[in-house]
């Protein structure tokens, strides 16, 4: 693998979903940077390439994937990795990310992001797969923290243990998920602000927000709704933990108009934005 | 106990199968698990919903959540990919509705209207390009987002028609042998009716044969100069619609 580390990039961003092509293809929006979703465009041709390529001369993207199975005991397949790669190359990305997760075994596949256990047979499992992931593609990869429904009794870490030493292994880097924190500690009963605080800060290169939906006796990532307030404090908290990061806003369902999402940006550029100020007076 | 393990019996319990993946938890480890259960499901009928949007409209939300329910409960995803789900769902619906067949018809339509959609990209040969063409050993090449899949009913008109959002027309039969063609041409898929003659001659194209030998083919089968008509027919129209990516010459071929 290329040791060199990924570069720092801070900004503000929105994931480049189909509802807002058209307005990305026609007139400037006011964004730093786009996320995609990696496997959406690990196509052979056609429009969404095409798209994908315009967007590209205005603005940097990053690769976001959901399916790269970085906990799957099957190991990782060779033609999706083949896939990400040639994107990548196509792209040049700011960094190409994915989960702390598997999405199936023997060959199946649920398409969901599934629990891993923190024991110490996951991390070598894990760090197996990231480090054959980052040779493939020749750059290090950002792993990001899953929202999660179930822990398992053999847990031997906690997640952000489990993550720190997943960087210190493989020199992987962090995309942090705001929400899914929040979510996580909600279900798991773990303080969120322990869990920014065991997360290695030098590491972090972007940061998701998100709404989340109220379950029945879980909170669900559902990217189906706004950022809530005590996700937003939580942010503050890992700007003033972290830095300036790369930040986007994910939404994936009940998409608004693109003014409505540019508008939650703004709230995150003025939360980063007071942090800054309140580090440097 | 591996991970592996662990995983397969996590597995097991999405899909139904017997699991007891729920010992492996911490407290309330069920209400966790039917999250990733419900999630599951819902992710792939969502799936099909949008590969399928006209059959969802063809046969309306309940029907079509049923079909979905049943090509899940018999069709677990392998690939990667999402975009791969639902090749066989038109099989799942012939089965559900065995005298309804422009359900299954439209499902196929469908299914490889979304493969051209972000299939392989490919440059059509214009008609203003032909003078040089050596007619005796050419070689035609269709763009590779070509597909035929056999037809028998007006499942084309009813997709046109659910498209547009107006009232479909009633199911009515073509003849047989009857095939929809359907490719890309720039970012624009399309789709065509066509004749058993015509299905004849894209097969023989696809197999390598020149175009004197699809010709001769042609003449085979019927009146001589009537074939000879159609071959050029089908040619212009292969070119008007943009279906052929190139032209090669084949020593030895005519």
């Amino acid at each position: 693998m290329q040791n060199d580390p990924v570069k720092t990039f801070t900004g503000f961003g929105l994931g480049l979903r189909p509802p807002y092509y058209e307005r990305f293809l026609t007139s400037p929006v006011p964004v730093d940077f786009v996320e995609v979703i990696s496997e959406n465009f690990m196509v052979d041709g056609g429009r969404p390439l095409a798209t994908l390529d315009t967007v590209r001369e205005r603005y940097p993207i990053a690769l976001h994937g959901v399916s790269m199975s970085i906990g799957s005991a099957d190991g990782l397949n060779p033609d999706y990795l083949r896939r990400l790669k040639k994107l990548a190359t196509r792209v040049q990305p700011l960094w190409v990310s994915d989960h702390l997760c598997w999405t199936g075994v023997g060959g199946f596949n649920s398409h969901d992001l599934l629990p891993l256990p923190y024991s110490d047979e996951a991390m070598k499992l894990v760090c197996a797969n990231i480090s054959c992931a980052q040779d493939v593609l020749e750059r290090p990869l950002l792993i990001e923290n899953p929202s999660s429904y179930v822990t398992f009794a053999h847990n031997e870490a906690r997640e952000w243990e489990f993550l720190a030493e997943l960087c210190a292994r493989t020199g992987c880097f962090l995309l942090l998920d705001v929400n899914n924190i929040y979510v996580s500690g909600t279900n798991h009963g773990f303080d969120p602000f322990t869990y920014l605080a065991g997360i290695p800060a030098e590491r972090v290169r972007q940061i998701h927000l998100a709404g989340h939906s109220i379950g029945r006796d879980r909170l669900i990532d559902t990217h189906d709704s706004a950022v809530c307030d005590a996700v937003w404090t939580l942010y503050q908290a890992a700007c003033r933990r972290f830095g300036p990061v790369a930040t986007m806003i994910e939404r994936d369902d009940d998409i608004p108009p693109l003014t409505d999402l540019l508008a939650e940006l703004d709230i995150a550029r003025a939360l980063a934005r007071g942090v800054a100020q309140a580090r440097a007076a | 106990m591996s991970i592996r393990d662990l995983q397969q019996r996590f597995c097991s319990h999405l899909l139904d199968a017997p699991s007891d993946i729920a010992r492996d938890l911490d407290r309330d480890g069920d209400a966790g698990l039917a999250v990733y259960h419900n999630a599951y499901r819902a992710q792939l009928v969502a799936c099909l919903r949008d590969t399928f949007e006209r059959v969802w409209a063809w046969l309306g939300d309940e029907a079509f959540e049923v079909a979905a329910r049943t090509y899940i409960a018999a069709n677990a995803p392998h690939s990667w990919t999402l975009a791969d789900y639902g090749e066989q769902f038109p099989q799942t619906l012939a089965a559900l509705y065995p005298q309804d067949p422009e359900c299954t018809e439209l499902a196929a339509l469908e299914w490889q209207l979304r493969r051209a959609f972000d299939g392989p990209d490919s440059v059509s040969v214009e008609i203003g390009s032909l003078g040089t063409v050596d007619w005796d050993h050419a070689v035609l090449r269709f763009v590779p987002t070509l597909r035929v899949v056999p037809v028998t009913t007006n499942c084309g008109a009813i997709w046109t028609a659910l498209a547009a959002g107006s009232m479909p027309p009633g199911v009515e039969r073509v003849s047989a042998g009857a095939a929809m063609r359907i490719w890309r041409v720039g970012y624009s898929s399309h789709f065509c009716t066509i004749d058993a003659i015509e299905q004849r001659a894209i097969a023989l194209v696809w197999g390598g044969a020149s175009f004197a030998i699809v010709c001769n083919a042609l003449v085979e089968g019927g009146d001589a100069t009537r074939v000879a008509q159609n071959a050029g027919q089908l040619l212009a129209a292969w070119l008007r619609d943009g279906m052929i990516a190139a032209i090669d010459t084949q020593e030895g071929a005519g």
